[in-house]
């Protein structure tokens, strides 16, 4: 069997995430220590045997929290690689662990994405500066803060912003169509314990809870809260010489991708959540050898419930423009063709932002395993991993259950 | 006594008419509204400033009810492409923020209104669209 895997090839071998919500009596490392620990042992290794250790956390970026991991679960002295990159950094720890195996520098390495937030509150979009002397002053030469003048920035109102363009350049896309990702996402959460939130809502309680940012409601944005989760990867060559469960477990990373924005007319004066998305998936669809076609299930970055529905058009999950009927008809949902965010998505399970990256390759993982519980997408064996973080970095794993 | 005015950004340009000022690149023709190092499409160091057109077609829109502390809500943010196929980021401003009076696609044309003085009385002069 050990021959057949190929050499070059890199593998997740254990995987964990705490459950996403408040814990107020755990701090950052206890948080990231639980994961490390808990990926560890479901792979069958100690923290001895890793040569390589990324590390995402993004309001501690300066903090040296893989170090402080490592003082606290094995100081054996591997490089650590810090990494913070918006809402995509879990993602970018998993793509820097998968080069360091890829360039033959590591045959084993550890990505952990941990975040403790709290209850942060609306993120995005600056208090107004109570400026008693108007000089211009920054890039803009503005004299006073913007926010609220020039558009918006808090997060809310750039990605409904988003979801609205999409809506001005296709037909059967609006406040409901947006809403029902919501309601399917809040709908899948009562079945993963992990999840911050596991609780049903009817579409009318959606669409009638708090307007933050036209359409995005309170009910179709994803809450702040506390997490980790961490995944071992192994290069093909280790694998071969792991135990038969280890390797029976074993899922294969089929495409790693990272992209930034690439330019666009309007990227200068919004962000481009898409075309740099398009571009991430049509490298993975690539490597992967695969088409979206194939996808048994999907993770992606739903923020708010107007980023999910674009993002299915930007995967290609649906027919060009054709979005709002692929969640009418049911596309996304688990029961249909292509489910999509069957953990609840960040809308519900939650997004403590450095570990969510990580934290939807540890989804895909659990179900290419058949380990997901009552969750379990039955028989899927190939599943896409996607974060997108603004200013932007966009981070795609595409993952698949293989014979090792 | 006529109080000094001053443009919100520097690329607000109150006289003689209200307009936007672009640096473009003479090489690619990239717009942008902020102090460059370089175009970041081509690369290239050489721009010349270029007035924008005030029409435009509003392109997407969101209404904010829940802002940043000290930012009045609910306003509408939008982002514009002028008929010169210029971006803009702005609020529609002469319009109710409600889904039912602002529409995808609607014609808009720039228009500039105080926002408030500064303790030597000078008064800042911010920019949006009004539905044309």
């Amino acid at each position: 069997m050990a021959a057949q895997i190929a050499s070059d090839s890199v593998w997740v071998v254990g995987a964990h995430m705490t459950r996403f919500a408040r814990f107020p009596d755990q701090d950052l490392i206890d948080l990231a220590s639980e994961s490390a620990m808990g990926a560890l042992a479901d792979g069958r290794v100690t923290v001895g045997d890793i040569d390589v250790l990324a590390c995402g956390s993004l309001f501690e970026a300066s903090g040296a929290v893989g170090q402080r991991l490592q003082k606290q679960i094995g100081q054996t002295g591997v490089p650590v690689y810090n990494v913070a990159n918006a809402c995509a950094t879990g993602a970018t720890a998993v793509r820097t662990v998968m080069m360091a195996i890829g360039s033959g520098e590591a045959q084993i390495g550890l990505a952990v994405g941990v975040e403790k937030m709290g209850k942060m509150g609306l993120l995005g979009g600056a208090t107004k500066k109570e400026k008693q002397v108007f000089e211009p002053s920054g890039r803009y030469g503005a004299v006073t803060g913007v926010d609220g003048y020039l558009g918006t920035a808090t997060m809310p109102g750039v990605f409904a912003q988003a979801g609205m363009a999409y809506a001005h350049d296709h037909d059967g896309v609006g406040f409901e169509q947006f809403a029902r990702v919501a309601y399917k996402n809040h709908l899948n959460s009562t079945l993963n314990p992990l999840a911050q939130y596991q609780k049903e809502f009817s579409m009318g309680e959606i669409m009638e809870s708090p307007m933050m940012s036209y359409p995005n409601t309170l009910l179709m944005c994803c809450p702040t809260g506390d997490g980790a989760a961490a995944v071992v990867l192994v290069s093909g060559e280790r694998l071969a010489s792991m135990p038969t469960d280890v390797r029976r477990r074993a899922v294969k990373v089929s495409a790693s991708v990272l992209t930034s924005d690439p330019f666009t007319e309007d990227c200068q004066v919004q962000p481009d959540v898409n075309t740099l998305t398009r571009n991430a998936a049509a490298q993975a669809y690539e490597k992967a050898g695969i088409g979206p076609e194939d996808l048994d299930l999907v993770e992606l970055h739903d923020c708010f419930a107007t980023a999910e529905l674009i993002h299915y058009d930007n995967l290609g999950l649906c027919e060009p423009g054709g979005a709002g009927e692929f969640i009418d008809s049911g596309g996304p949902f688990r029961d249909g063709p292509t489910p999509v965010n069957v953990s609840g998505g960040l809308i519900s399970k939650g997004h403590p932002i450095g570990a969510t990256g990580v934290a939807n390759v540890y989804e895909i993982t659990a179900h290419l395993r058949g380990e997901a519980g009552h969750r379990q997408v039955e028989g899927a064996r190939v599943g896409l991993a996607h974060v997108i973080g603004l200013a932007s970095a966009c981070g795609v794993h595409i993952l698949e259950k293989a014979a090792a | 006594m006529a109080s000094a005015r001053v443009p919100l950004v520097n690329y607000l340009r109150l006289e003689p008419e209200p307009h936007l000022l672009a640096q473009q690149c003479r090489s690619c023709g990239a717009r942008f509204f902020d102090r460059r190092n370089a175009c970041a499409r081509c690369g290239r160091n050489d721009f010349r400033e270029i007035p924008v057109d005030g029409r435009g077609e509003l392109k997407s829109f969101t209404i904010v009810h829940r802002a940043a502390p000290g930012i009045p809500v609910p306003f509408v943010s939008v982002i514009v492409r002028a008929d010169d196929g210029t971006w803009v980021r702005s609020n529609v401003v002469g319009c109710d923020p409600t889904p039912e009076a602002v529409n995808l696609g609607m014609r808009v044309r720039l228009t500039t209104y105080p926002i408030g003085a500064d303790d030597d009385g000078t008064e800042a002069i911010a920019f949006g669209y009004e539905p044309a």
